[in-house]
């Protein structure tokens, strides 16, 4: 049975142009980009170009790039790295951060959450408040997986610089989709990740303004201009670099459709976090009286790839902390549905989902004891 | 699916508990086996309603001096009535399980019949007393008709990686079978101080013998660890948490002759309207022993009359009637 990926915010398919550069690199660019002779040559090339890509992408030097195994690394790389050295550093971080930011972040001490509105956005006022003398960092993402929703980064970090604090935005789920200019933002660090825009997995990068002293946290030979030990992925790093030159798909509208489509067919669905500042390929929908997991797995059954929660986790017993801190309850947050779009989704594929949606939800509500229909 | 966090509570923590049902390891087992066959995997995760509807449940039947059957409870409230439900959800029509155990429909009744496995040491139809009509329609029990020896066969000729995995024994979330550690951690964890339940050790005419250290450290039938040193071998007879007391005799003291069942479930008639003639389980492990059930004025409550004496009738256990392989339903011992 054919299958209809609509999960693009867990991870996206290769592009074809850059799995030929990948192949290819695979294949004929082997080299270790430290080795003196020809084929290292070759694989530094490659590298530097690539670099030279990434950079003109989010619109920084390429020597303000360290290339890693990708977003969870660089996330860990900007905490710990800006943090270390201090007795009890104090992070200032919002409540819908991925888990690689929270879980990072909640080893120090002294930590303020700041919230989200209902429509997931973060208030520049609560950050700049919770700053202190001892503040060391602030680390808000730029754009949520679970709803999209776009925070004024460039505002934050404005007040970051005026107390001296740094910046560090995830941008994970920003750069391929939206526009990216980190000397725009003015943060000093940004995490990127090259799966999320077509690339392959298990390579990223983090962007560290020129003059901000970053050390390492991995240790060993003295790659990435001794900010990160290991031979480079070259391979992938090319992939990367080629992922970074496709334009971000025009997906907004095939989005609408999809989700104008599921709210005026199926009663009682309401979009989370829905609003202007929001990512343009995220619905993440809330069906009353239905079990999120049931619907992702009725839809997977019919060929349709969605999710709910993060993928990162599956079997877990609890509701998205997103959802959560959008103020919904936990029976709200455990009914929802995140369809996330991209390069390979069709009107014909939003239409057919459009009607799997329909059915799937009706026969969840017919057999539920607790659904009431409201008439 | 997930019913129970192995990991939840560490000092219960053996290497035992690696293979546990629902750890890591049998979700990893599970998931090869499905991708041997090309069948779709999903793990679900119900420990909430598992805490809920049979975690709980069994902890305040011992606090109330009975001995539950949590996998009863399991098969009642999550087994097949949760995960039945989910499963009707996404489209399945049927649900099979690996319960040693038989279904039929008999035509003439126009019932599903509930009967028991032909492995005798495997049959688990004492713990699916509780399934209704409308459970058991949506129901397959593949395995019933085999002997384990034959399933193990079976799975090694399909290139199953569990075919020599061990048995899953006891209750899946109480390590080594010491449910009295168990209700301990759990307090702990909740951070419930335990119900004093330290009390006296009587016999039957009220005589203190001794003293023990919480009545729901005992049940009926139960010999070690009363601390008396008498002649003859003592018995539990009885424990009253209300009064903290557990009351023990002889072993004759132990025989009932009669106990009623509540909450009955008739699998193979509708209900009872006059005496019926059944062989009685009172526990797995019994011997099914001649009786006649006899209805009373409550349709929800019979009354279980065995043709000689039963020994440690123990509220909170189930009286399953039988007739032949057939199981025509159950209720729980008060």
């Amino acid at each position: 049975m054919q299958s209809f990926y609509f999960d693009y915010n867990a991870t996206t398919p290769i592009a074809a142009a850059v799995l030929e550069v990948y192949s290819e690199a695979l294949r004929n660019g082997f080299g270790n980009a430290s080795s003196i002779h020809f084929m290292g040559q070759a694989a530094k090339q490659a590298l530097e170009s690539a670099r030279k890509q990434v950079a003109r992408r989010i619109g920084c030097d390429p020597k303000e790039l360290v290339f890693n195994s990708g977003g969870t690394e660089s996330d860990n790389h900007a905490i710990s790295g800006a943090t270390r050295g201090v007795d009890r550093p104090h992070i200032i971080t919002s409540s819908i951060e991925h888990p690689a930011v929270l879980n990072t972040v909640s080893r120090a001490v002294d930590v303020t959450i700041v919230p989200v509105s209902s429509d997931g956005l973060v208030d520049p006022d609560d950050v700049r408040r919770a700053i202190r003398p001892e503040s060391r960092l602030i680390s808000i993402m730029h754009v949520n997986n679970e709803i999209g929703s776009i925070q004024p980064i460039a505002e934050i970090a404005r007040i970051a610089r005026e107390h001296g604090v740094c910046m560090h935005s995830d941008g994970v789920q920003a750069a391929g989709r939206i526009d990216v200019d980190v000397k725009a933002l003015g943060v000093d660090l940004y995490s990127i990740s090259a799966h999320k825009m077509q690339g392959p997995k298990g390579v990223g990068a983090l962007y560290v303004r020129k003059g901000y002293d970053l050390p390492p946290v991995f240790y060993g030979g003295r790659h990435e201009a001794g900010r990160r030990a290991g031979t480079e992925n070259t391979p992938a790093i090319v992939a990367m670099g080629a992922a970074a030159e496709l334009a971000a798909p025009d997906i907004a509208g095939l989005r609408d459709q999809l989700e104008q489509g599921i709210l005026e067919r199926v009663p009682q669905t309401r979009v989370n976090a829905a609003s202007r500042h929001r990512a343009p390929n995220t619905t993440n929908i809330c069906f009353e009286g239905i079990e999120g997991e049931s619907m992702v797995i009725a839809l997977d059954l019919r060929g349709f790839c969605v999710s709910s929660g993060s993928a990162c986790s599956s079997g877990a017993v609890e509701p998205s902390h997103v959802l959560l801190a959008l103020g919904m309850s936990k029976e709200q947050a455990k009914s929802s549905v995140r369809f996330s779009l991209g390069a390979g989704n069709t009107l014909e594929q939003v239409d057919r989902l459009i009607d799997a949606v329909e059915k799937s939800a009706s026969h969840l509500r017919r057999l539920s004891p607790t659904y009431e229909a409201h008439v | 699916m997930q019913l129970w966090n192995q990991r939840r509570l560490p000092e219960l923590q053996t290497e035992a508990t690696t293979g546990r049902c629902c750890s890591l390891d049998d979700v990893y087992d599970a998931r090869s086996v499905a991708q041997h066959l090309g069948m779709p995997f999903y793990v679900v995760n119900f420990e909430q309603r598992f805490e809920d509807q049979v975690v709980k449940p069994f902890i305040s039947e011992y606090l109330s001096g009975r001995t539950p059957i949590p996998c009863t409870l399991c098969n009642n409230y999550v087994k097949f009535d949760h995960f039945l439900e989910m499963a009707e959800g996404i489209g399945a029509e049927e649900i099979a399980t690996g319960h040693y155990a038989r279904l039929d429909y008999n035509e003439e009744t126009g019932r599903q019949e509930l009967k028991r496995g032909v492995d005798p040491s495997k049959d688990q139809t004492y713990f699916l007393f509780g399934l209704t009509q409308q459970q058991l329609a949506r129901t397959k029990f593949p395995l019933g008709g085999m002997n384990k020896s034959e399933v193990r066969a079976l799975a090694q000729e399909y290139g199953l990686s569990v075919a020599s995995k061990n048995d899953s024994q006891e209750i899946c979330f109480v390590p080594n079978g010491d449910y009295a550690a168990f209700i301990d951690a759990y307090f702990r964890e909740q951070r419930i101080e335990p119900t004093r339940t330290r009390g006296q050790i009587t016999d039957v005419n009220g005589r203190v013998l001794g003293e023990h250290a919480g009545v729901h450290q005992f049940t009926v039938g139960q010999r070690k660890g009363l601390g008396i040193a008498t002649g003859e071998p003592l018995y539990v007879i009885a424990t009253q948490p209300a009064t903290q007391t557990v009351v023990v005799g002889h072993n004759d003291e132990l025989l009932r002759e009669s106990c009623m069942a509540k909450d009955v479930n008739w699998i193979s008639i509708e209900r009872l309207v006059e005496p019926i003639r059944a062989e009685v389980k009172i526990r797995n492990k019994h011997v099914a022993s001649p009786a006649t059930i006899v209805p009373t004025a409550d349709a929800s409550c019979v009354q279980v009359r065995f043709d000689r004496p039963q020994r440690a009738v123990t509220p909170g256990q189930a009286a399953v009637f039988y007739q032949g392989d057939l199981v025509a339903g159950g209720g729980w011992i008060d």
